[in-house]
């Protein structure tokens, strides 16, 4: 597909506003720099996340996006040897601060992986083990959530019939779903995605690229994404990244049909990357 | 001009002597695979000819009906294999009480919580601990165990239940601890870092996740436990005594299956007696126990298991 397609199907599909234009943001990064040992992976990062939109992350690999992802919601501190510098405001609060607590922050800011990692149980178990962590215990409230989380993913219907089954029974496409169904079963207020269907098939990966385009009615939705056709498809806003930089941040429209650098040009008309 | 490989291979292909060493081969490996399957129905055959032979003179409702194990006596020997059972039985309760828990927790240290360098140095140090005689952990428990107990409890005997139990329980920690870690460090790391992001505290990962993951693991490795608790005999041998009781004492002297038959192996009961049968019956009822654990094992993993 050629830029220009992407560009038509863009403005078909969605007149961009004054008013969401400037919507509040949800996270705004500062000066934020990363090292893994010596290993500078980001550099001076200044980036404002808007809320309700759907923010898409590209960029080559090894540019930095999965670790920018990764360090919104801090699981980035799981790996040995990371220092940070900088800051980054969730809501207004610097998620470094000594007391911040990570568990507090990632219930309020969900995440799904590359690869779907639902947990050895039922599904119902699955959906319910974030609001049960909680302290949610009421079977019937539980009864709840676990519906309307599936519903939410679009796979209540695929699944309402087998609740009690492994989760690890059913295909790849709809495992995603569901670990994005546990993902709404807490109601975050952000869902950051790390290529979330770069393991799927083409027909998981439109059901899931139509359920992100439901979700930012409710959710902050941040995706990082191998694929710019998808970046191009769902997202408000895109964030080009190149070795730990971010070379270009724009709407999407105008990064995919005018962007001001001629490396994003480089990279989204195929160039290399 | 120089032979093409090709032909050098076809050329080695036709030697005879790797062709018979190709031939031989299977069959050699196959004789000494059996060579362990016969030595096993080589035993389990002895065991149930002389087991067969105990029960032409014991009728086998007294065996396993009875409550005294009298043997030795001159008139009116009595081998009902319950006290036997029961001592057995005190010992291996006493012991999975000490190791799983101790066990589980070493392993969800190990697994979830302690640095590379910990587990590097810890580990090693459990498997030595595995390796220790039990002839060992038997004197342990005689001169050291039993006297601590007593300082807090005088009412136990120098020869009691409790302090091979615990000890027993020490023998196994390291197996349970080691094997369990296995199965939980198996545990794919996307899997909790999918709890951890939803703000999963380290503990309700290891609680909620690991172990339940593991569970199939955790279990087998606290049944093998179980079947060497049951089938442990120095430390028993040592310091649980040699009095067959039929009740619930744990302060006193007892015998265990395993201990009873140490005492007729070593002693003078000669060749043919009753006394000298019995053992095989007494073996015999412990190979029931140890088989019947495994097949728990097999079914429990089977019914716990969480495919990842």
């Amino acid at each position: 597909m050629n830029t220009a397609t992407i560009k038509t199907k863009i403005d078909t599909a969605r007149p961009v506003t004054a008013e969401q234009a400037d919507k509040e943001s949800v996270y705004s990064t500062r000066q934020l720099n990363l090292w893994y040992g010596n290993n500078h992976a980001l550099k001076n990062i200044d980036l404002e996340i808007g809320e309700n939109e759907v923010t898409a992350i590209i960029g080559p690999s090894g540019c930095g996006k999965s670790t920018y992802l990764k360090t919104l919601n801090r699981m980035v501190e799981l790996v040995p040897s990371v220092k940070t510098s900088g800051e980054i405001q969730y809501r207004g609060r610097n998620i470094f601060e000594s007391s911040y607590g990570v568990e507090e922050l990632r219930t309020r800011v969900g995440m799904v992986f590359q690869k779907p990692n639902p947990f050895p149980k039922s599904i119902y178990d699955n959906i319910a083990y974030g609001p049960r962590i909680h302290g949610i215990k009421n079977k019937k409230i539980l009864d709840e959530i676990v519906e309307k989380s599936l519903r939410g993913a679009a796979i209540w219907d695929e699944v309402k019939d087998r609740l009690n089954e492994n989760a690890y029974g059913i295909s790849g496409g709809q495992q995603q779903r569901i670990c994005i169904a546990r993902t709404l079963a807490i109601e975050p207020d952000v869902i950051l995605m790390d290529e979330p269907t770069s393991a799927l098939d083409p027909i998981s990966t439109l059901k899931i690229e139509e359920l992100v385009q439901e979700l930012k009615e409710q959710y902050s939705i941040i995706i990082v994404t191998h694929n710019m056709q998808q970046a191009a498809r769902i997202s408000d806003k895109t964030a080009f990244f190149l070795n730990g930089e971010v070379i270009e941040y724009d709407r999407t429209d105008t990064i995919f049909s005018n962007p001001a650098d001629k490396r994003t040009e480089d990279y989204i008309s195929g160039r290399f990357g | 001009m120089r032979t093409s490989v090709q032909e050098l291979i076809a050329k080695s292909k036709d030697k005879k002597s790797k062709k018979i060493i190709e031939k031989l081969i299977p069959i050699l490996l196959f004789l000494i695979a059996s060579v362990s399957v016969l030595t096993t129905i080589g035993i389990v055959l002895t065991l149930i000819i002389e087991t067969f032979t105990f029960f032409t003179r014991v009728p086998l409702t007294d065996f396993i009906l009875g409550t005294t194990w009298l043997p030795f006596a001159n008139s009116g020997a009595q081998f009902g294999i319950w006290p036997l059972i029961i001592g057995t039985l005190k010992i291996t309760g006493i012991a999975i009480i000490v190791a799983v828990p101790i066990g589980i927790s070493a392993a969800i240290y190990l697994s979830e919580y302690a640095s590379d360098n910990v587990r590097r140095i810890v580990k090693p140090v459990l498997e030595v601990l595995a390796g220790v005689p039990t002839i060992v952990y038997g004197f342990f428990a005689l001169t050291f165990v039993t006297p601590v107990l007593q300082s807090f409890f005088p009412e136990i005997k120098i020869f009691n239940a409790i302090s091979p139990g615990i000890v027993v329980g020490i023998m196994i920690i390291p197996m349970i601890a080691s094997l369990s870690e296995d199965a939980m460090s198996s545990v794919p790391k996307s899997i909790r870092d999918g709890a951890l992001a939803m703000g999963s505290t380290k503990f309700e990962v290891a609680w909620k996740i690991t172990v339940p993951a593991a569970l199939s693991g955790i279990i087998a490795s606290v049944v093998l436990g179980l079947s060497r608790a049951i089938g442990e005999t120095m430390i028993v041998s040592l310091a649980a005594g040699s009095t067959p009781k039929f009740d619930g004492d744990f302060t006193g002297s007892i015998q265990t299956m395993t201990a009873y038959i140490v005492q007729v192996s070593k002693g003078d009961a000669g060749y043919g007696t009753t006394i000298y049968y019995s053992i095989y019956a007494v073996g015999f009822t412990l190979f029931l126990f140890t088989m019947a654990m495994n097949i728990l094992a097999g079914y429990m993993s089977k019914r716990f298991r969480e495919e990842y």
